[in-house]
């Protein structure tokens, strides 16, 4: 029984690094209809700029967070302003080989700067510790968590109250009647890049300072779409809710049937398997909106 | 780009002539034996380079008519790769088939797994079918690692010579000879695959998904086709690959490499059986370059400095091309080619 909780409270952590990626994705889709393949390069960029401003800059928590927050901004603007903006109505395809090859291009600049090396910088984020009976929470799923509502609850407030908020969902919804009532796209795609990348680069110092900056913090981002899937495209609170089911879900199956498959990592193509199985049956996913084709 | 001026069709089978004029017959006749005669004078790394493409060109056709004519886009092409070669090695090595039996073996076992991974592309679309196909990749790959009995699992599986016959297709020459045959043969049937009824079906189906079903196109059965087909190309280009490496392993088959063939489809241009050819060219001469390149880099700079190059590179052409040439390097070279028809007089002479 220990064994399943132990599992189920890793998954708990697991999913929520899932979700806090794949808000970040949610909110480019909904409001410019971008898949964002992209989004966990993101992370790894935050990752590594956490390092480079808490340890050689040296720089305090909050200047650190602002700091790369700043960068976040700057290179949401550019990604948005120099490639996708060229991409305006075109097909499906094009837009995401744009983001893949965005995100072999900020995997390069990653090898470049940083060298590809691990970055630890422990004990520099605030931890907490809890245990509920013989079980440790580790520090990373409540902080996750912490970030994830926090993030969700302004997002929550932004598109459901705020006029930028409104604008990116009907921009979303349909670009051709959105432009006639006067909303400027071009700014609404510029905002919505800008928060995904903010949001990554958040999500990325988080989990730099748990467990160290180094390349495979950006193959999260690859399983999280099974996530994003899960929780239906379109949906935020699907996205943490779908983020922490199958991080458990990853956890307890591996956990049980790895040692009955001679090769091993289930973990790693668990998601991929649920991803399938969605796709097939439900394609809109536990909390999105279905897609009707009218002729 | 339509006709050149001063032909006229007189009879259907002009019509349909894929090579209508004796200069097409003799250019074509002229590339081939250019092609074949390359052993003569090349070295060996020459040929090798060649080779390569010439797999990754059988591989991209098939993708093309998958993702260029039929509309449904695949991110696990290396994936489908992989179950053709794994099938031929495993046929070759294990049971002691003679290679070209296995061969068509490993092609058929591909395509049957790009039919069951190509099922949810009757219910989804566009990026949810990329998710499927990516998860695809990841899938077969699992699977081959959990079948470490048959497979060899991460170690790997020692392919044996290939040999037709009495011929042993031992040295790089002969093996170069046997890919060349496949890319003339895939280019060939790929060519006239987008010709045939179903090839009209695949164009209607990736222009207008309803227009196409409400025209009597059926979606289930012709997706699927494109599926069957575009796989079975992958797998005869797996299975050319494992027998000339003539060691299977996983790391032949990333996802990585199934990105790439897309880009290379997007740098040559979709939907043309030439943009296919013109885009693995141009990759993987972009390939050798950082390859050559690297090292200098790495020397001057910085040691990450070649692995960077390789990916900045490989991400900024595909950007570039997006952005700048999105009809890829085959609209491009039509263009020129009407432009120099028409050049330095607006009518051409007939031979």
């Amino acid at each position: 029984m220990t064994f399943l909780l132990q599992l189920i409270v890793t998954g708990f952590a697991q999913g929520m690094v899932y979700a806090l990626i794949a808000i970040g994705f949610v909110i480019i889709l909904k409001c410019s209809d971008v898949f964002n393949i992209a989004q966990g390069h993101f992370v790894l960029i935050g990752g590594y700029l956490g390092w480079t401003f808490l340890v050689p800059l040296g720089l305090p928590i909050w200047g650190a967070l602002l700091a790369a927050i700043a960068v976040a901004i700057v290179m949401g603007l550019l990604i948005e302003r120099l490639m996708l903006r060229p991409l305006v109505g075109q097909p499906v395809l094009a837009v995401v080989m744009m983001t893949i090859a965005l995100s072999t291009v900020l995997g390069g600049l990653a090898t470049l700067l940083w060298g590809a090396e691990y970055k630890a910088y422990h004990g520099l984020l605030p931890t907490i510790i809890m245990k509920v009976g013989t079980i440790s929470i580790p520090s990373e799923s409540l902080i996750g968590l912490i970030v994830s509502i926090i993030c969700v609850a302004i997002l929550m407030f932004l598109f459901r109250y705020t006029k930028i908020g409104l604008a990116m969902r009907a921009t979303a919804e349909d670009l051709q009647v959105v432009q006639s009532v006067g909303i400027k796209a071009t700014t609404v795609y510029a905002v919505s890049w800008i928060i995904a990348s903010v949001v990554g680069v958040i999500g990325g110092i988080l989990l730099g300072g748990v467990s160290g900056a180094n390349m495979d913090l950006a193959l999260i981002g690859l399983k999280a779409f099974a996530v994003v899937l899960l929780g239906g495209v379109n949906s935020i609170g699907g996205a943490i809710v779908a983020g922490i089911i199958l991080g458990m879900l990853e956890n307890v199956a591996a956990g049980y049937l790895d040692p009955l498959l001679p090769g091993g990592g289930l973990a790693q193509v668990f998601p991929f398997f649920v991803m399938i199985i969605v796709l097939v049956f439900r394609p809109h996913g536990l909390f999105g909106l279905a897609h009707i084709e009218r002729v | 780009m339509g006709l050149r001026t001063g032909t006229f069709h007189e009879n259907y089978a002009q019509e349909m002539a894929i090579l209508s004029s004796r200069r097409q017959w003799g250019n074509v006749a002229a590339l081939l034996v250019f092609i074949f005669a390359c052993p003569l004078f090349l070295s060996d790394r020459m040929l090798t380079i060649l080779t390569t493409m010439g797999i990754a060109v059988v591989s991209v056709h098939g993708l093309n008519i998958l993702t260029g004519y039929c509309g449904q886009i695949s991110i696990g092409h290396s994936g489908f790769m992989a179950v053709g070669g794994y099938t031929s090695a495993i046929l070759c090595a294990k049971l002691g088939w003679p290679f070209w039996i296995a061969l068509p073996c490993g092609a058929l076992a591909a395509g049957i797994a790009g039919l069951l991974f190509g099922l949810p592309s009757l219910k989804i679309k566009g990026f949810y079918l990329i998710m499927a196909t990516i998860a695809a990749q990841f899938i077969i790959i699992w699977i081959i690692i959990q079948l470490r009995g048959i497979t060899g699992g991460t170690d790997g599986l020692l392919v044996p010579k290939p040999t037709i016959g009495p011929i042993a297709l031992s040295s790089k020459t002969s093996y170069y000879y046997l890919v060349m045959f496949f890319v003339v043969l895939a280019t060939i049937t790929a060519h006239n695959i987008v010709r045939t009824r179903a090839g009209r079906a695949f164009i209607a189906i990736r222009d207008n998904e309803l227009a196409a079903e409400v025209m009597g196109v059926s979606l289930w059965s012709y997706k699927l086709q494109a599926f069957f087909i575009g796989c079975i190309y992958a797998g005869v280009a797996g299975s050319l690959l494992l027998h000339y490496v003539r060691f299977a392993s996983i790391e032949q088959f990333p996802f990585w490499d199934s990105v790439w063939y897309l880009g290379m489809l997007i740098v040559g241009g979709m939907g043309s059986t030439a943009g296919a050819i013109f885009g693995v060219i141009a990759l993987k001469l972009l390939d050798e370059l950082v390859t050559v390149a690297g090292p200098i880099l790495a020397a001057a700079v910085a040691p990450q400095a070649a692995a960077s190059l390789a990916l900045i590179s490989h991400g900024m052409i595909i950007i570039i091309f997006l952005i700048f040439e999105p009809r890829g390097l085959h609209h491009r070279w039509e263009m020129i080619k009407a432009y120099f028809r028409l050049w330095p007089f607006s009518h051409q002479e007939i031979e």
